[in-house]
């Protein structure tokens, strides 16, 4: 195959594209999972996917903790943060017209993202690969750096045992039903609103999670959600938020798209998945995974 | 009776401004946002369409008109026009689209579109990237009258702004501005009862986009320049707080609104600085760096226990007070 364009390169892109398809899977994956339960869109996604990565570069820097015991404290604690926000502020507007959650998490984002600028600035903290995932792979067709390797597999697992625990457990059953009729399930005897709260820390969880995987690849920033988290909506839209595991295949897709795009026509790299939303929208209005409603 | 005079005083405001001592490019500011606030309110606040790409009306006219007058050295009138038209047919695109959804996908989408613009005009050779277009000329209005003068250009701004501000009354006044509430207190019920809802959003999602792109045309005008944040999405969540701020659905909210969070914008610096001499907490002295933040808690403040904004609390007191007195 010639294509004008050296294999380990088009590889090395792809390889990229996955990666950043990982965090658009489990970022969106968060997405829906808060959607389906709460109704509400959460802007506050990618202030909390940052707040991830940068509560992973402060337990470095302040407490010497690494990158394996902040890959679970972080989550935990902006865990803590969602039930906070959900407890204390979301609770509020569910009987209200979706818009002023969106609008409600968005000012929250701009809070969040307002504190820690006015502390770090914008400019990038470096924050080192983990020693174990450190050095590469040679696989004889392409140099597969470690680090990158481990954020693809961890994403994939996170995905599909969130999947798994939606669709396949009673737990998940519980949750979806819920989803579909809420004070239905209030009657059964299950704590409904407990079950928001958590959902929403779940959520809110993962975008951490996603963030302290982030953190050694991307530059740590205040800002580092903010754009990140408008292609995510755009990638919601494309896979409709009806199915899990729709917008985990969206994403994983469109980051291989965006990858190679990149290679192809840089030019168009940061617009493609605006154009693919709009064309997808135009010939299925409700998404690629998406009910009619 | 109470609402004709309190508008008499607002227009006796702006005309007056210049002549107690009110910087009038700082009040030229506030009345193209006004403008594009109430161009947006048009449809979050009459239609019930959270657009969340404004943005890309608002800059991508303030892009094209000034481009035209400073390249082509076309007349201010032109330019205005032609940032009309820049807006309603950008406008007619992203609409076509975005109508395809409805609710909170539809914010997502022209959040999406809005965005992918951003990255065009950051790519188009002719706006200078991160630079932005500078030193747009105010030029000659019909060619005879010169707007070099703050004070000219205040008056016919204003008469512009006026005149925009009469045309959104008409609109939601008119058997058509009815279709749209109904629109958005039932759609549902409105298809049921026959209205074509779609061709409805569509005109008032152009309507909305050509005001929006009249408000950023004159903003190149009155400011002599385009850039970037013009189009960013940031400003898109500007027009919202403004809108949100003033009253949601009020006619005049959106102005008020616009003032506050301008004022804010510009003066959080000195409020900050009048706050640390009052309280002694000399971490107030910062608060003009972190005007997003500040934005973030009015965001949340308004929207968890202010949700009718400044206009509509005062509404509902008259209300409640005409209903105890009866």
């Amino acid at each position: 195959m010639d294509i004008g364009i050296p294999m380990p390169v088009l590889l090395t892109q792809l390889l990229l594209g996955l990666v950043n398809g990982s965090f658009y899977a489990v970022l969106s994956l968060g997405l829906a999972v808060i959607f389906g339960l709460l109704n509400v869109i959460n802007f506050a996604h990618g202030a909390l996917f940052m707040l991830g990565a940068i509560l992973a570069w402060m337990g470095m820097d302040y407490l010497g903790l690494n990158y394996w015991v902040m890959l679970v404290a972080a989550p935990v604690v902006v865990g803590i943060v969602g039930v906070v926000i959900e407890r204390t502020m979301l609770r509020r507007l569910y009987r209200l017209d979706h818009l002023y959650g969106f609008l409600l998490t968005l000012g929250l984002s701009f809070v969040i993202e307002g504190i820690f600028r006015s502390f770090y600035g914008v400019s990038g903290l470096p924050y080192p690969t983990p020693a174990l995932l450190s050095g590469v792979t040679n696989l004889g067709f392409m140099v597969l750096p470690n680090y990158r390797a481990w954020v693809v597999v961890a994403s994939l697992a996170i995905c599909f045992s969130t999947w798994f625990l939606i669709e396949k457990t009673p737990l998940g059953a519980t949750l979806r039903a819920a989803t579909e009729n809420p004070k239905m399930v209030e009657c059964f005897g299950i704590n409904v609103p407990l079950m928001v709260t958590l959902t929403y820390a779940f959520g809110v969880g993962l975008a951490a999670l996603a963030g302290v995987m982030a953190a050694p690849i991307m530059q740590v920033s205040p800002l580092m959600g903010q754009n990140l988290i408008i292609v995510v909506f755009a990638v919601v839209v494309i896979g409709g938020m009806g199915s899990i595991m729709g917008s985990i295949l969206t994403g994983l897709a469109l980051g291989i798209i965006e990858g190679l795009t990149k290679v192809f026509y840089p030019e168009a790299s940061a617009t493609v998945v605006f154009v693919i939303m709009v064309v997808v929208l135009l010939f299925r209005p409700s998404g690629l995974f998406g009910s009619a409603k | 009776m109470i609402k004709k005079i309190s508008y008499a005083l607002l227009l006796l405001c702006f005309v007056a401004a210049p002549w107690v001592g009110v910087y009038p490019v700082f009040v030229l500011k506030v009345m193209c946002f006004a403008l594009f606030a109430c161009a947006f309110n048009l449809l979050l606040g009459y239609t019930g369409l959270l657009s969340f790409g404004h943005a890309a009306f608002f800059g991508g006219a303030a892009y094209l008109a000034g481009y035209s007058m400073k390249a082509w050295n076309v007349t201010p009138e032109l330019g205005l026009l032609i940032g009309v038209l820049a807006g309603a047919v950008i406008g007619l695109g992203v609409g076509l689209v975005a109508i395809r959804r409805q609710g909170i996908y539809f914010a997502m989408i022209t959040l999406a579109i809005a965005q992918m613009l951003y990255f065009l005009w950051l790519q188009a050779p002719f706006t200078n990237g991160e630079d932005g277009l500078q030193g747009i000329p105010r030029g000659k209005l019909f060619g005879v009258l010169s707007l070099d003068s703050d004070l000219t250009l205040y008056y016919v701004a204003l008469a512009i702004v006026v005149a925009a501000f009469l045309f959104i009354v008409r609109i939601v006044h008119s058997p058509f501005g009815q279709a749209l509430k109904a629109i958005k207190e039932n759609e549902p019920r409105a298809i049921s009862l026959g209205y074509d809802v779609d061709r409805y959003k569509l005109t008032v999602f152009v309507l909305s986009a050509a005001l929006a792109g009249l408000a950023g045309a004159l903003k190149s005008l009155v400011l002599g320049f385009a850039t970037l944040s013009d189009v960013h999405w940031t400003m898109s969540g500007s027009v919202v707080l403004m809108t949100l701020v003033g009253g949601l659905g009020t006619l005049a909210g959106p102005v008020i609104g616009a003032f506050v969070v301008i004022t804010l914008e510009n003066k959080l610096g000195d409020i900050g600085g009048w706050l640390a001499k009052l309280s002694g907490i000399d971490w107030f002295n910062t608060l003009g760096e972190s005007v997003t933040m500040v934005t973030g808690v009015i965001f949340v403040v308004c929207v968890l226990s202010f949700r009718s904004g400044i206009l509509g609390f005062f509404a509902e007191k008259l209300q409640a007070r005409a209903a105890r007195s009866r």
